[in-house]
Order: C-alpha cells, then sequence, then structure tokens
C-alpha cells in the first residue's frame, strides 16, 4: 500500500490539520514509511483471533443515572479563547 | 546537613522524622539545584510559591506526630499531569497557557501523602517521542556526559526531563508516564529507577491522554525502595477512571526483602536482535548470573509475537492519540489560531491544529487517523488489536508455566546525542521502545533498574517484567538485582 500526494491531502483533511501543498510529498514519503514497517503484521496468522478490547479482563461497572457534577460554569469557561456571556465563542456554523 | 537534595526519599523520610531536618530545608535545598540547572531544561515550570507553602504544612503535620508516607518530600510532576492553577501544558503549543482548574489524581494523592510540587517538567509532546526533542520547551538535556566531551545527550522520552531532575539530584523523585516505554527508557538512560504498574493501578483521571489503552503513571527514583514508596501512593481506585481497577494497594516498601529463592526468571530468546551492542548482551548476561546467584532459577523462555509489538503499537497508539487529541479544537482551552476574513469554523480548526501540534504529533495524529478510516479499520486497526491478544498470550503462556518475571535489557543502547537522530526516518526513533513496548500491549508492570555503565561511561539499565498486579514481588526481584549490582555512579556536574 502506498500513499500518494492526494491520500495525505484527504487524511490531513479528515484530521483538521492545515499542511501547505508544497508540505505533502514529504509528509506522504514519511507516512509510507511508517506504513512500510506496520506491513509486518501482515505475517502473522489472526485467524480466529479477537481483537483485543480491555487488556484487563473488567466489565465497565455501571452507576445510578443521577447528577453528580456540575453547575460550574465559570470554571469551564476560564481557559477558553473566547469565552463571551457564559457561551464558548466560534466563527459563524451556520450560513 | 547539606546537599540535602542529593538524598533520596526513604533517606530524607526518615531524616524528616527523627527531626534531623526540616522539609522547608529539604525544599529550598531543592529549589537552589533547579534555579542552577537552567541548563539542563528540566523545570520548565517551577512553583518555588507553592513549594514553601506545603512544605510548611508538612512541617507543621510531621511536629504534630502525623506524617503520612511522603510528608514534606520535595518531587517533580510531569507536565502531563493536571496541576491546578498551574501550566499544564503537555509540553504543546496547542495547550498553551492551559490552566487547569483541578487536580490529577494522582498528584492529588500524593498531595496528601505530604509530598511537595516544585514544579512540572520537560517531556515529549503529549508524551510522543523517545528523545524529549518534540517538547514545546525545546530539548530536556542529560546531567551525563560521555567522558569529557562536552556534546548534549538525551535523558530520553517521553519522561526526559522528569529523568534529568532525578538523576541531577534537583528534586527527591518524580512523576513520569509510559505509553510505550516513557518511564523506563528515561531511567535506564540517565542511572535511576523507574517502575510502570500494571494497566489500571493508577488512575489516569486528570493526566492529559495520549494512548488511553496504554498509558500508565509511574515513579521514577533514585532506587528501588523509593519506587517503592511513591509507587503505593500513587496507586488506589479512583471512581472517576473507569479503567482503574478495585484493588488493595498493598505496602510495597514491606516486600522487599531482598529474597528471591526459588523465583524463576525467564529469558526471553527474541529480546536478542541482531546487532544488539555486545555491552547490553553482556549485560544482561551478568543481570542473569547475578539473580541467580541470589537463589532465583533463569529459563530459557519464548515470546514468539515479540517483534510485532513495535508495528502494532504504531497503529493502536496513533489511532487512540488521532481520537483523543481531536479535543484540541481551538474552542474550550489552549491556543486558536488568528483567522482570516471570512475563515468558518473548518479552518479554525485546522488552522489552529496545524500551528499548536508539533510535527511528531501532526504525524502520528494522521497516521491515526489514516488507519481508522473507511476501508483501512479492518487491515489496520482490527489486525493490530488481534496481534495485541497475541503479545498478551505469550506473556500468559510463560507465567502459567510458571515464570515469575522476565529479565530483559531496557534499552537497545546507551543515550544518544541530541540531533544526532534528525535525519534518521520516524521508525529508527520508534526503535528505541522494542524491548519496552510489549509490557504496555499487554497491561503488565515493568521496571527499569540502573546496572552499569557503557565504555563511554554511560548509564545502561536492564528490564525486569512482573506477573498482572504483582508490583510487590516486582520490586522485590528488582531490589534483589539493585543491591547485586550495586550501581552508585552519578554524572559529574557541569551545569
Amino acid at each position: 500500500m502506498s500513499i500518494d500526494q492526494s491520500t495525505a491531502a484527504k487524511v490531513a483533511k479528515l484530521a483538521r490539520i492545515k499542511v501547505e501543498d508544497d508540505a505533502l510529498p514529504a509528509l506522504a514519503s514519511e507516512f509510507n514509511t511508517i506504513l512500510g514497517f506496520i506491513e509486518q503484521l501482515n505475517e502473522v496468522d489472526v485467524e480466529g483471533v479477537e481483537p483485543m478490547v480491555s487488556v484487563t479482563p473488567m466489565r465497565l461497572k455501571r452507576r445510578q443515572d443521577e447528577v453528580t457534577d456540575g453547575n460550574q460554569q465559570d470554571k469551564v469557561l476560564a481557559n477558553a479563547p473566547d469565552a463571551r456571556e457564559g457561551f464558548f465563542a466560534v466563527p459563524k456554523v451556520v450560513e | 546537613m547539606s546537599d540535602l537534595n542529593k538524598l533520596g526519599l526513604a533517606e530524607a523520610r526518615d531524616a524528616l522524622r527523627k527531626g534531623d531536618v526540616t522539609s522547608v530545608e529539604l525544599t529550598e535545598s531543592c529549589l537552589r539545584a533547579i534555579d542552577e540547572a537552567d541548563a539542563l531544561n528540566a523545570f520548565v515550570h517551577k512553583t518555588p510559591e507553592i513549594a514553601l507553602e506545603r512544605a510548611k504544612a508538612a512541617d507543621q503535620r510531621i511536629k504534630g506526630g502525623d506524617a503520612p508516607s511522603m510528608c514534606g518530600l520535595p518531587i517533580g510532576i510531569k507536565d502531563l499531569f493536571c496541576t491546578k492553577g498551574v501550566p499544564s501544558q503537555a509540553a504543546s503549543g496547542i495547550l498553551e497557557g492551559f490552566k487547569p482548574e483541578y487536580e490529577s489524581t494522582v498528584s492529588q494523592q500524593l498531595a496528601d501523602a505530604g509530598a511537595v510540587m516544585l514544579g512540572k517538567l520537560n517531556m515529549d509532546e503529549f508524551a510522543m517521542g523517545s528523545s524529549n526533542e518534540t517538547s514545546v520547551y525545546g530539548n530536556a538535556v542529560s546531567p551525563w556526559r560521555r567522558g569529557n566531551d562536552d556534546a548534549q545527550l538525551t535523558p530520553g522520552g517521553s519522561s526526559g526531563g522528569s529523568a534529568s531532575a532525578v538523576a541531577a539530584d534537583l528534586c527527591l523523585a518524580a512523576t513520569g508516564t509510559d505509553t510505550g516505554g516513557s518511564i523506563r527508557q528515561p531511567a535506564a538512560f540517565v542511572g535511576i529507577t523507574g517502575i510502570k504498574p500494571t494497566y489500571g493501578r493508577c488512575s489516569r483521571w486528570g493526566i492529559v491522554a495520549f494512548a488511553s489503552s496504554l498509558d500508565q503513571a509511574g515513579p521514577m527514583t533514585k532506587d528501588v525502595r523509593d519506587a517503592a514508596i511513591m509507587l503505593e501512593a500513587m496507586c488506589g481506585h479512583d471512581p472517576k477512571d473507569s479503567t482503574s481497577a478495585e484493588l488493595a494497594v498493598p505496602n510495597f516498601e514491606a516486600m522487599l526483602t531482598g529474597d528471591i529463592k526459588g523465583k524463576k526468571i525467564g529469558i526471553p530468546k527474541e529480546y536478542r536482535m541482531d546487532g544488539m551492542p555486545t555491552e547490553i548482551e553482556k549485560l544482561w548476561a551478568e543481570g542473569a548470573e547475578m539473580l541467580k546467584a541470589a537463589g532465583a532459577e533463569i529459563v530459557d523462555i519464548s515470546l514468539p509475537h515479540t517483534k510485532y509489538a513495535l508495528p502494532a503499537y504504531y497503529v493502536i497508539a496513533p489511532a487512540e492519540a488521532s481520537s483523543n487529541l481531536a479535543r484540541y479544537d481551538g474552542v474550550r482551552y489552549g491556543h486558536r489560531a488568528q483567522l482570516a476574513q471570512g475563515d468558518g469554523i473548518t479552518e479554525m480548526y485546522e488552522k489552529t491544529r496545524a500551528e499548536g501540534f508539533g510535527h511528531e504529533v501532526q504525524r502520528r495524529v494522521m497516521v491515526g487517523t489514516y488507519v481508522l478510516s473507511a476501508g483501512f479499520y479492518d487491515a489496520y486497526y482490527n489486525r493490530a488489536r488481534r496481534v495485541r491478544t497475541l503479545i498478551k498470550k505469550d506473556f500468559e503462556d510463560v507465567f502459567a508455566a510458571g515464570v515469575d518475571a522476565i529479565l530483559t535489557p531496557a534499552t537497545p543502547s546507551a543515550a544518544f546525542g541530541l540531533g544526532e537522530m534528525t535525519e534518521a526516518d520516524p521508525v529508527q526513533m520508534y526503535l528505541n521502545d522494542v524491548f519496552t513496548v510489549t509490557v504496555n500491549l499487554a497491561g503488565l508492570p515493568g521496571i527499569s533498574v540502573p546496572a552499569g555503565l557503557d565504555k563511554q561511561g554511560l548509564p545502561l539499565g536492564l528490564q525486569l517484567i512482573g506477573r498482572p498486579w504483582e508490583e510487590g514481588d516486582l520490586l522485590n526481584t528488582a531490589y534483589a538485582l539493585e543491591n547485586a549490582v550495586g550501581f552508585v555512579a552519578k554524572p559529574g556536574k557541569w551545569w
């Protein structure tokens, strides 16, 4: 499997990371090095082997469906780059 | 007493309780050492006011006869831990200015145990790296040098600042985190002890997430006894981390008898790599001889899927990272890019993440995005998770055959020079973790113990891998090895 520049551009888009066009060839080449390394996994016979979900066998615990936390709007917003009137502010989303 | 910063946790604890020193004296000694060591770039956010305030409180508690296990002991905290009101950036530009409104469970437990926080420690960005060269703060530098050569060496990574600070006696001990070897590799590079406990022993709550199924916190200390003391303070069930284990935490220090008679120690043949330096091969053989002389039985074992651990890791870890790091979007905390006229929310995400993430983090997020994308999920991600099942089974099989612990080298080489790997492709850097990454994939406890110096005078470490939840037994085996090795070398002060 070889990654070309258009695939690299698509992956960057999916990851929401802006990559300039002139950086795409180097990026595609790095992907290919890493994926070449990962290809070794194809040598392993995984027939009938379950994909690992949890490294320690455990059932996730359940709890009562009730409010355990809240009423800290100021703390939640304290680190926001742009907070206004008790909300996170972002550029216009809907036209 | 002079040079109080050079004490270990156990020595300092005993001196505090005898009334020979105060926590304020210990803390001031460390703060002086930190201020003289800016050349190491280990402490990246210093918190002297918090330190002295906690030291005074600790002295009061000791005087009142109410001294918990870490009372008055000054330590450093890796920048990956959220600490209330103190910058916690994971060494990333994207968390510039972030001051959490809460404290991570592990750092809170240490504070509750009386520990004194001196400041935050350098690391690779989001713990992605093996040399501390991906940090937004710049490289952390090892206190060690190759003889009289003044070339700067890496303290390892990702917990490079923690390693450098403990080895240079800037603090008595430090927290680290380990996703693929990030406690054990730096510990080995600077001649200190580092343990990654069983997955689930330490709460991950409030630790900036890299790869959630692999991340574990652990102590980095001057010896095995200190590791036992500090690990006990860090461990325990936390309802805020659903993967944290509901198990009692034993008194690890009380389990250090040094008696390992009859223990079965496995030597895995797959860890004998082509091109491994003869010094490391020799160190490994000597370590096995020492454990044998202490009464252990040495057995050859096989962990047949070892070779596939690193490639599986470089699917699973980036996949989880791409998901975990999706939260850095310029909305809720940290950096937001300046937007141009007409830019919408997608441009805001893309520009913010391009500016805020460093090169290695961007690369891993994108690799993770690729292996999780439609059409490749089965071929890469699910296949890697199947291989992970097989890697874990390798260990289960040898433990079922009666093996108590496994002895391996900690790293495939001694510390390298900062900048020496810049031209290498990323996979070359990833090979640093070849002996440690299996342990994360299998969720097991692993400890790195300093075991000797190479011909350039640099530390080398050995790793012991234990059964799940048996950190006490593992620490005791490490203690026996430490006693036999008698490692006392320290770096000469040049900074």
